[in-house]
C-alpha cells in the first residue's frame, strides 16, 4: 500500500527550497512569453501549474533536443575518438502531469531496448518526478483512452493532488520520492481519509485502444484513409517535437578537417527527408504515407515490440498543430472505419 | 458564406475545378481547418469567418493536391498576394487556379484573372507598413536587438513549421537539407537556429507576401514574421519593390540590369 501524507499549501515553496538545497536543479512549468514550458525555477513564484499542459513536454530533461555523443580529431592518418563524458545534473521535474510522467517509461523502453543508451540512462537515473494530478482537462485530453488517468501515479516518484482546501495529498510512489520527502519530513503531515477520485476531472475514454491496436495491421494498405486524413497536414514536425513519447533522432556530424562532433538531434517521421534514400527513392513518398507511419508506430509497432502504446493522450500534438490535425479525432475514425 | 458555397458548388458541378481548397470547421469553436472539397454536395462544409486565417495557397504547390486536378482556392488578401508572387516566380500560370477571393470584410470577390487580383490587392495595406513591433525593434540598440533574437531563437526546436506553413517555401530541397557540403547546421543549437532563421528570412527577403503564417504556426511563439517584414521594408526602400502585388515582376535580389544605379557590380 502506497504511503500517503498531506503537504500544507503554504509548505510548497519551502519544499522547493529544500529540494534545491538538497542539490537538485528544479525544472517546473513556467511562463515564457505567453507559453508555459518546463524550465529551471528558483522559487515557487516562477512555477505555473495552472495550465492544462506545457507547450513542450518535459522529455528534453532526459532526451535533449540536441546533445553531443562523441568528439573526434584527425591527425595524419589517425582518428582519435573520445566519448562525450558528462555528469547528469540531479534534477527534480516538478509539477509533471500524470500523462507526461508515464511517458518517461515509454521513452526508456526505446533507449533501453537492446543497448542501454548511456546518455538517456544517466539522465533518467538523475531525475526525480514530482507529479501533479490534473484539476482540469480539455477536449484534446484523452489519457483515459490510452491507459492513463488524471490522477495516475505510475510515472511519478512523488505524486501531489490538490485538495479542496488548498493542501496537497502526497503519495510516495518510489524510493526516489521518499528521498524527496526526507528532505522535508516536517512539511508532510499525516493523511486522513481522502477520496481522490472526487478531486479529478472526468475524462471518459473515447475509444478502445486494444481494438485500434488489433485493427491497425490490416489497415496498412488502406491508402485512401491515410491520404484523406493527411491531406491538410503541412509536413512539419511540431507534433513529434511537442510529443512526450516521440523518440526518433537524427545523427549530425559537425566537422572540419581537424575533427568534429557527433550530435544527436530530435527528428520526425513527418518530414519527407526522414526516409529519403541516398538513391533518391523515398519509401514514404506522400504525406499520407508519413502520417500512417506516425499512427502505426505509436499504436501498432510500438505495442507489438515494446509493450507500450507510444501515446499518453496529452493532446499536445493536436493543440499545437498549425493545420489542426487532431489525433484523437483521427484515431476515433480509424476505430470506426469499415 | 452562402455565396461562397454556391460558387464552389457551381465550379465543381460544372467540372471547372476538381477541388476547392477552403476552410471548414476545426477541432473547436476557435479553430478552422483546411478542407478539400471534391464533390458539389460537400460544398456546404465550407465556412468563412474570422477563424479562417491560414494561408491556403500553401497547399497549391503540394504534389498531393496537384494530383487532384485543377483547384479553386479560398483566398483572403494574403493568399491572393501569394498567388501573384507564385505567378511571378513561374510556379503558377494564368488559369491554373480559380480564385475564390474573400475581401478583408468577408465578401466573395469576382477575380477572374491576375489583373483583377492585382487591382484588388493594391488597395489592401501590408501589415509591415504599420506594425508597431517593427518600430519597437528598430528603436532598440543593436545589442538589445541581438539579445532579443538570441532569446527568441533559444526557444526554437527546429520543427520547421515556419517553413512548412509558408506558401513561398516551396523548394523541393531546402538549403538546410543540403549536406554535401553542409551549408548551415541542421542541429537545433544556438548557432544552428540562428543560421536557419537568417537563411530563411534572407531567402524570403522581398518574396514574403506578409501573411504571418510562419509566426502563427510556430509552436513556441517566435514572431518570425518580424524578420521578413523588416526585410520587406528594406527591399521596398532599396529597390522600390513589394512582393505579391504583381504577377509579372523581376525579383529584385536575383535580377540584374545593365543600368543599375550601383556601380560596384559592373
Amino acid at each position: 500500500m502506497m504511503e500517503t501524507r498531506i503537504l500544507k499549501k503554504q509548505a510548497l515553496g519551502t519544499l522547493l527550497e529544500r529540494i534545491r538545497g538538497g542539490g537538485f536543479r528544479v525544472l517546473a512549468p513556467s511562463k515564457n512569453d505567453g507559453h508555459v514550458v518546463f524550465k529551471e525555477v528558483a522559487t515557487l513564484a516562477d512555477v505555473d501549474c495552472e495550465a492544462i499542459q506545457t507547450t513542450l513536454s518535459p522529455k528534453a530533461a532526459v532526451f535533449p533536443r540536441c546533445e553531443e555523443l562523441v568528439n573526434y580529431t584527425f591527425t595524419a592518418k589517425n582518428v582519435r575518438i573520445e566519448d562525450h563524458e558528462f555528469q547528469a545534473t540531479p534534477t527534480v521535474l516538478f509539477g509533471v502531469r500524470p500523462c507526461d510522467a508515464r511517458s518517461l517509461a515509454i521513452l526508456n523502453s526505446v533507449f533501453a531496448w537492446d543497448v542501454k543508451d548511456v546518455f538517456f540512462q544517466k539522465r533518467l537515473e538523475a531525475t526525480t518526478v514530482i507529479g501533479m494530478s490534473c484539476t482540469k482537462a480539455d477536449d484534446y485530453c484523452f489519457c483515459t483512452s490510452v491507459g492513463g488517468s488524471p490522477g495516475d501515479t505510475s510515472g511519478s516518484d512523488l505524486s501531489l493532488t490538490l485538495l479542496g482546501c488548498g493542501d496537497y495529498l502526497a503519495e510516495i510512489v518510489t524510493e526516489k520520492g521518499r528521498r524527496i520527502v526526507s528532505l522535508a519530513e516536517d512539511l508532510f503531515g499525516p493523511a486522513g481519509k481522502v477520496n481522490k477520485e472526487e478531486l479529478l476531472p472526468k475524462i471518459p475514454a473515447k475509444f478502445d485502444v486494444k481494438e485500434l491496436t488489433g485493427k491497425l495491421p490490416d489497415m496498412f494498405t488502406r491508402n485512401e484513409i491515410w491520404a484523406e486524413q493527411a491531406m491538410r497536414c503541412i509536413g512539419c514536425s511540431t507534433c513529434a517535437f511537442v510529443c512526450p513519447c516521440c523518440a526518433c533522432f537524427d545523427i549530425q556530424d559537425e566537422a572540419s578537417r581537424q575533427g568534429g562532433t557527433r550530435l544527436r538531434c530530435w527528428d520526425s517521421c513527418g518530414h519527407g527527408q526522414f526516409t529519403l534514400h541516398a538513391s533518391g527513392h523515398n519509401p514514404r513518398h506522400s504525406q499520407g504515407d508519413r502520417w500512417r507511419q506516425r499512427i502505426m508506430h505509436k499504436f501498432s509497432y510500438f505495442p507489438d515490440r515494446l509493450g507500450y502504446i507510444a501515446c499518453v493522450g496529452c493532446g499536445r500534438c493536436s493543440r499545437s498543430c498549425p493545420a489542426d490535425m487532431n489525433l484523437l479525432e483521427h484515431l476515433e475514425s480509424l476505430v470506426e472505419a469499415k | 458564406m452562402e455565396e461562397l458555397r454556391a460558387k464552389a458548388k457551381e465550379l465543381l458541378a460544372a467540372g471547372t475545378v476538381k477541388v476547392v481548397v477552403g476552410y471548414g470547421e476545426g477541432s473547436d469553436k476557435y479553430r478552422a481547418r483546411a478542407v478539400f472539397v471534391r464533390k458539389a454536395e460537400q460544398a456546404d462544409k465550407l465556412i468563412c469567418d474570422a477563424r479562417c486565417q491560414q494561408n491556403l495557397a500553401v497547399y497549391l504547390t503540394r504534389s498531393e493536391v496537384k494530383a487532384m486536378g485543377k483547384p479553386a482556392v479560398v483566398a483572403r488578401p494574403p493568399a491572393m498576394r501569394t498567388l501573384l508572387q507564385l505567378a511571378a516566380e513561374r510556379q503558377l500560370a494564368p488559369g491554373d487556379v480559380v480564385v475564390l477571393g474573400i475581401s478583408a470584410d468577408g465578401k466573395l470577390l469576382d477575380l477572374p484573372d491576375f489583373k483583377a487580383i492585382e487591382s484588388y490587392v493594391a488597395t489592401v495595406p501590408m501589415d509591415w507598413e504599420s506594425n508597431p513591433e517593427l518600430a519597437r525593434l528598430e528603436a532598440m540598440s543593436s545589442e538589445e536587438r541581438w539579445a532579443y533574437w538570441k532569446e527568441q531563437f533559444s526557444h526554437c526546436i527546429k520543427c520547421y513549421a515556419c517553413r512548412s506553413s509558408c506558401p513561398l517555401c516551396y523548394c523541393s530541397r531546402c538549403t538546410v537539407e543540403c549536406n554535401q557540403p553542409q551549408w548551415i547546421f541542421a542541429a537545433p543549437h544556438t548557432l544552428g537556429n540562428l543560421e536557419w532563421h537568417v537563411m530563411r528570412a534572407m531567402h524570403l527577403a522581398g518574396r514574403c507576401i506578409d501573411c504571418g503564417s510562419c509566426s502563427d504556426a510556430c509552436p513556441v511563439g517566435i514572431p518570425l514574421n518580424l524578420l521578413t517584414q523588416m526585410l520587406a521594408r528594406e527591399v521596398k526602400s532599396d529597390f522600390d519593390q513589394v512582393a505579391g502585388l504583381s504577377a509579372d515582376s523581376e525579383y529584385a535580389l536575383s535580377s540584374f540590369k545593365p543600368d543599375d544605379k550601383e556601380d560596384f557590380i559592373r
